[in-house]
Parts: C-alpha cells; structure tokens; sequence
C-alpha cells in the first residue's frame, strides 16, 4: 500500500487564482527568471521576423491585380516583384468555386452553397432538434437539386458532368452523410441487438468490410470495373457512384460511434423503457436514440469533418471538386509557378468549414456538461 | 394439314429473314448507331482529360480549351452542325478506356498514345492523331550538358507512372546510372526544377512549350537537349464496330488539315462560295457525296473549319502564343506530318 501514499509531507500550495492580471501572467509566465526572459525575448523576435515576412509576402508586395502598363500575370512575374500572386484568384475565382458549370448559370450552384450552408446554421440550433429538422433536411437537399440539375421551373437543365468545385464538395459530404445517418443508426442497432443473429452477421458484414477496404479502392471500381458490368444502356453517373460509395463508408464509420453511444446507455434505461411496457420502436425512438446520439456528437462531428475533407480524393475518378479545379488553375501556363496562392486560398476554404464545425462541437460539449451538471 | 402450314412459315420466316438481312446490309453503309445515338441526344458526349494545357484545360470563364476539346467540338460540328453542343466528360487516364468502351463517351481525345496493344486489346480504334508528341529533356544552361548522353548520375524529375518508365527504359539502355526525383503533380515538379531539386526534367514537348512560356526572360536560363526518346501519338479514338462512326471521327480531322492544305480558314470559308477549283468545291460539299457517303449534311467540312477552324488555326490558338515550334504539327507539305489525305 505504501507506494500509493506519500512518505514526505508537502506544504500546502495556495489554491490558484484563475482571474490574474495580464501583469501577473507576463511575470509568472514569460518573464519568471533570466533564462525565461532570454527565451521569451528571443522567440518574440523569432515571432516577429516571421510575421514581418509573412506580412510583406502576403500583403504588401503582392500583386492583386494589373498596373497601368503590365497585365496581371507579368505584373506577377516582374523582376521586382517578391510577394504573392494573389490576381491569380481574381482571374481564376469562378472556376476555383464553380468548375465547368455554365458560366451565365453560376449564379445557380452559387446559391444551392449559400442553402447547404444555412442547412449547417439550422442544424447545429439546439432549439431545432426535433423530428421536423429531418423534413428541413430534405426540402433544401431538393433544393438544391432542382437548382443544380435544372429542367424544371424554368431552369436550364446542366448535367452532372459539368458540376464542379464548391458544390460539389458541399453536395458529396452533406448528400453523402445526410443519407449515411440513417442508414447507419440501422447498422448500429442492428449490430446491437440480439434477436436477430442473421441481422447482426449482415450488419457486421457491411460495417467491417467498409472498414477494411480503402475508400480509394471503392472510388475505382465503381468508376472504372462497374461500367463494364452493368447492361450498356444503363448510365449511371459518375457523381451518382461516387456519392454512394461516399454513403456507404460513412454509414460504416458513423454506426460504429453511434453503437458506441448505445453502449454506453445504461441498463437501467433499456429495463425501466421495458417496465413501462415500451415497444423496440418507441423505447428507442424516445428513450435511448435520443440520450445515445447527444452523447457521440462529438464523434459524428469528427467523422463529418474527416469526410469533407475526404471528398478530395474523388480527383482519382475525374471529379471536379475544390481542390481539383484550384489545381486546373494553376495548370494555365499564365499563372503557373503560383500554386501556393491558390492551394493557400483552397485551404482558407477548407479552413472555414472545418474549423467552424469543430467550434460548434466544442460549444455543444460544454452546454451539453452544464446540462447534466445542473 | 400441318405441314403445309409449316412449310408456308419456314417461307414466310425465310423471305421475311432475308429482308431484314437486307435491310441490315443496306443500313450498314449509310447509318451509324453512335450517330443516331448523338443525334437524338442532340450533344455528343466527349471524353477529355480536363486538367492539361493545351489539350483540355477550362479557361477562367470554365470554356474548355484546347487541341482535345476542338477536335471534339470539329466532330459536333460534322455530326450536328454545331460545335458547342458538346458534353464534356472529364476522365482520368485510367478511366479513359473503360469509359469508350462502356458508351459513356461517343469519342475520345484525351492525349491518348496510338500503340498497337491499345487497339489490339482494348476495342478501340484510334481515328487519326491530333498532336505528334514525345518526352524530352530540359536543362539548366548553367549544368553545360548539351546532350542526353552525358546525363550519367543525374537527379531526373519526372511525374509519377509513364515518365518514370520512360526514364527507367532510357537510362538503362544507355548504361547510365540515375536517381529519380518523383511527382504527382506538373505544379510540385515544376517548382522542385526551378528550385534546383534535380538536373534534368522530363518533360513531354507539349509540356515544355507551356513550362517555357511561363518562365518568360528566364526561358534563355535553360536549355532543351535535342534527344527526344519516345514517341507519342497522341490519338482520337472511338468503340470498334462502328465504321461509319469511325469514319466521321477521322475524317473530322483529315478535313481539318485539308482545309489549312488549301488555305481555307475560319475566317475566309465563305469566301469560296463560287470558288471554281474542284477540290475546293468537293470539300466545301458544293459538288460530290463526300457529306453523303459519311451519313452527315453536305456542309459537314464547311461547318468544322466556320465553326472550329483549320488544323493551322486550332494550333496557334492552343499554342502560338507561346512563341514555340510547331514541329512535327506542321503540315507534311512544310516537313511536318500532319497529312492531307486527299478528299475524293
């Protein structure tokens, strides 16, 4: 026992202050004694030599557009110029969000961004979580449909082939994991139950084997080996394919975080939804899908992120997604050389999705624990 | 009873075979199911790389640009008369067979190498080769080699896959040792070369007309060696089984090349509206059956150089802003081998 106690007697150490001055947080952190000070000093000079040349690169000597006698790009290549290209995203802007979508029709995958991006501020509104959010879901996900393809109301009809950029990542991770959530609560509660033994093996075959082969793998049969055996008349698209190898792995990946939310419900809960003579259905419907999905939201939000930024990979398969159509921008000969500009400016994209979602999910974490604490 | 009934159906079954035979035969030569396929659609679906300058490679507006996608919008134009009702179906190298051969595309420019297995194995066939290509090298002046043979223990970048066979089949045969320095993407590789990362670069020619032209005053800083090591076709190509089809693909082209032999030009076409000579009369479907004996209106060539332009106008449209040498692209007449097969 007694190496689980202490054999020498400690003072008592005050209990810490958590409002200190900035004063006192410069003392007490950076500035504590000789070898401190020196090191602050010297990453602070670091710090600022860096930023100096990330200011003077990035701002002010980039070129943002032609001057009076050269166009954009040579006023980009001139000798004395050191800093960043930026006019290549003025000129290569549309065709960085849009892709081959008709130019006089950009204004329509333009606005579906605009709706899938307000379906993400819905859903992440505590007070909208409830069953009609599933019905929100899927008026703007048809939305956007009916924008993107055309051919009724009045609007042109553009096929899938010249959707590109933006959109398409948008429309593959939310088209892709707003399909996946349902499907992989059936994988997950199919996993779970015991009645049915057939169920389970067929549900651990789907999840398992999405697990064990890379999405990569997917992305080529369906695109090259599936054509050759379906009958020649029946065309499906490319996006269409890919989109469902999308579903299927991220049905795979969710059920198992949200198995993992099933576990860890307790007994108790399933017993007393029993006792109150509950079916299957309505005991999961009302008592532990709801407790089980608010516990893995961190998880689904983690997966989701993963996706988004998986959806890169569709170049493989010839898919115009954000970051293929930065790359096609940087392969016109007037701005080759300016990559890091336009990979800078896709990442910034990235960035703003990502980040903004994982600030939701630490915001959700938080009054979720003032919830169960109060 | 019974016999003769049957006898009376083997008759009738038998006539009625051998019209359908007949009708078979006959619709053979003058009908084409890949046409009437891009008829009804209206547009005709063309499988292109997408992503490559030159060949197919959208522009700021998201037109796609290029030698590829004129030489399909050259076939729209004989198939429907219209250059731009094209569908654009971009495809990875590994997808570009598959996607020919499963009818996703009605033809293909995508910087397809002609090689003998290609059209043995694969069922396709190439219908004529829109741009002479091959790998080269560049190197910086400042390296003082002036030849390939004196590349012994270079650093040689090159992209991922072909190129790196092509290097590994080059070094070999000369006995020479080397390192390759690989990549995924043109834009990496290029700035690893500029950067001084390897000795040499790999590059197709048609690439380093477009590598070139972005260096601008520093182009004189390198210097391209005169070995070219491979031979790349680069080549339409449509399903095997089709003939007529096949036919409109290549003559597309070959009228493309006529028209530039006889000075015709996007510009001047009408102008040529009375024009005596009987070549030029043929060729503009004034007299003749060549439209005819394709299953296309008489206009067919008349549309492609209005609409497209001659093969002349489609390389310095792709290319002459560049400043480069057009090479092996030049007419055979001017010592290239673009060959304008007589149209008679």
């Amino acid at each position: 026992m007694s190496r689980y106690l202490a054999a020498t007697e400690t003072d008592a150490r005050p209990a810490p202050d958590r409002r200190r001055t900035l004063r006192q947080i410069l003392i007490e952190d950076f500035f504590y004694g000789p070898g401190a000070i020196l090191c602050t000093l010297l990453l602070c000079a670091l710090l600022a030599i860096a930023a100096w040349k990330l200011l003077d690169w990035a701002l002010l000597d980039a070129v943002f557009g032609p001057t009076e006698t050269l166009d954009a790009s040579q006023a980009c290549r001139a000798e004395d110029t050191e800093g960043a290209c930026w006019a290549v995203i003025g000129d290569k802007l549309r065709l960085i969000l849009f892709g081959l979508y008709p130019y006089d029709l950009q204004w329509r995958p333009g606005l579906a961004c605009v709706l899938m991006i307000a379906l993400y501020a819905l859903s992440v509104q505590r007070a909208l979580w409830r069953p009609a959010l599933a019905g929100i879901w899927v008026v703007f996900l048809v939305a956007v449909l009916i924008l993107m393809r055309g051919g009724i109301a009045g609007l042109e009809p553009v096929g899938d082939d010249q959707w590109g950029g933006l959109p398409v990542t948008l429309i593959l991770s939310t088209f892709g994991l707003g399909l996946a959530f349902p499907v992989a609560i059936a994988l997950a509660l199919a996993r779970q139950q015991r009645r049915f033994p057939m169920l389970q093996a067929a549900s651990v075959g789907v999840i398992e084997f999405a697990r064990a082969v890379p999405l990569v793998v997917v992305l080529f049969m369906a695109s090259v080996m599936l054509p050759l055996f379906l009958p020649a008349d029946w065309q499906v698209s490319k996006l269409l394919r890919v989109l469902i190898a999308f579903t299927l792995f991220g049905a795979a990946y969710l059920a198992e975080v949200i198995r993992g939310g099933l576990q860890a419900i307790p007994p108790g809960q399933y017993e007393a939804a029993s006792a109150l003579s509950l079916t299957y259905a309505q005991s999961m419907r009302d008592v532990i899908l709801p407790q089980a999905l608010r516990i893995v939201i961190p998880g689904i939000v983690n997966i989701f992120i993963g996706f988004f930024k998986a959806t890169a990979i569709v170049v493989v398969v010839g898919i115009f997604d954000l970051m293929t159509a930065a790359k096609r921008a940087v392969a016109d000969p007037l701005w080759q050389g300016f990559g890091i500009e336009v990979y800078l400016f896709a990442g910034l994209i990235y960035f703003v999705f990502c980040f903004s979602l994982s600030r939701f999910s630490a915001r959700l974490e938080r009054d979720l624990a003032r919830d169960r604490a109060s | 009873m019974p016999l003769k009934t049957g006898k009376i159906t083997l008759t009738a079954a038998l006539a009625g075979a051998g019209t359908l035979l007949a009708a078979i035969s006959a619709s053979a030569q003058t009908t084409s199911p890949t046409l009437e396929a891009v008829r009804e659609r209206g547009e005709l679906a063309c499988g292109v790389i997408g992503s490559s300058f030159g060949f197919s490679l959208p522009d700021s507006q998201g037109v796609m640009q290029g030698m590829d996608a004129d030489s399909c919008r050259a076939v729209a134009a004989a198939a429907l008369g219209d250059a731009n009702a094209v569908r654009w179906v971009p495809l990875v190298p590994a997808q570009r067979l598959t996607a020919l051969q499963t009818g996703e595309v009605d033809v293909l420019f995508a910087q397809l190498t002609w090689t003998m297995s290609r059209e043995t194995d694969s069922g396709v066939q190439m219908t004529s080769t829109n741009y002479f290509d091959g790998t080269g090298f560049l190197v910086p002046t400042a390296l003082g080699v002036s030849s390939a043979t004196e590349l012994d223990g270079a650093n040689v970048c090159s992209i991922q896959g072909p190129g790196e066979v092509t290097a590994r089949d080059y070094f070999t045969s000369q006995g020479m040792e080397f390192t390759p320095v690989l990549f995924a993407e043109g834009e990496e590789l290029r700035a690893a070369f500029l950067a001084g990362r390897c000795d040499v670069y790999m590059i197709d020619q048609s690439a380093l007309i477009s590598f070139r032209a972005s260096l601008g005053d520093n182009a004189g800083n390198f210097t391209v060696l005169p070995e070219i090591i491979s031979a790349e076709p680069l080549s339409g190509a449509v399903r095997k089984g089709d003939p007529l089809w096949f036919d409109i693909a290549r003559y597309a082209h070959i009228a493309q090349v006529n028209a530039e032999n006889l000075g015709i030009t996007s510009e001047n076409v009408d102008s040529f509206a009375d024009d005596a000579s009987p070549a030029i009369r043929r060729f503009l479907g004034m007299d003749g059956t060549l439209g005819q004996s394709l299953g296309l209106e008489p206009s067919w060539a008349h549309d492609i150089i209005a609409q497209v332009g001659n093969y002349g106008e489609m390389w310095e449209r792709h290319f002459g802003q560049t400043g480069a040498d057009r090479g092996a692209n030049r007419l055979a007449g001017d010592g290239g081998l673009q060959y304008p097969y007589p149209m008679r």
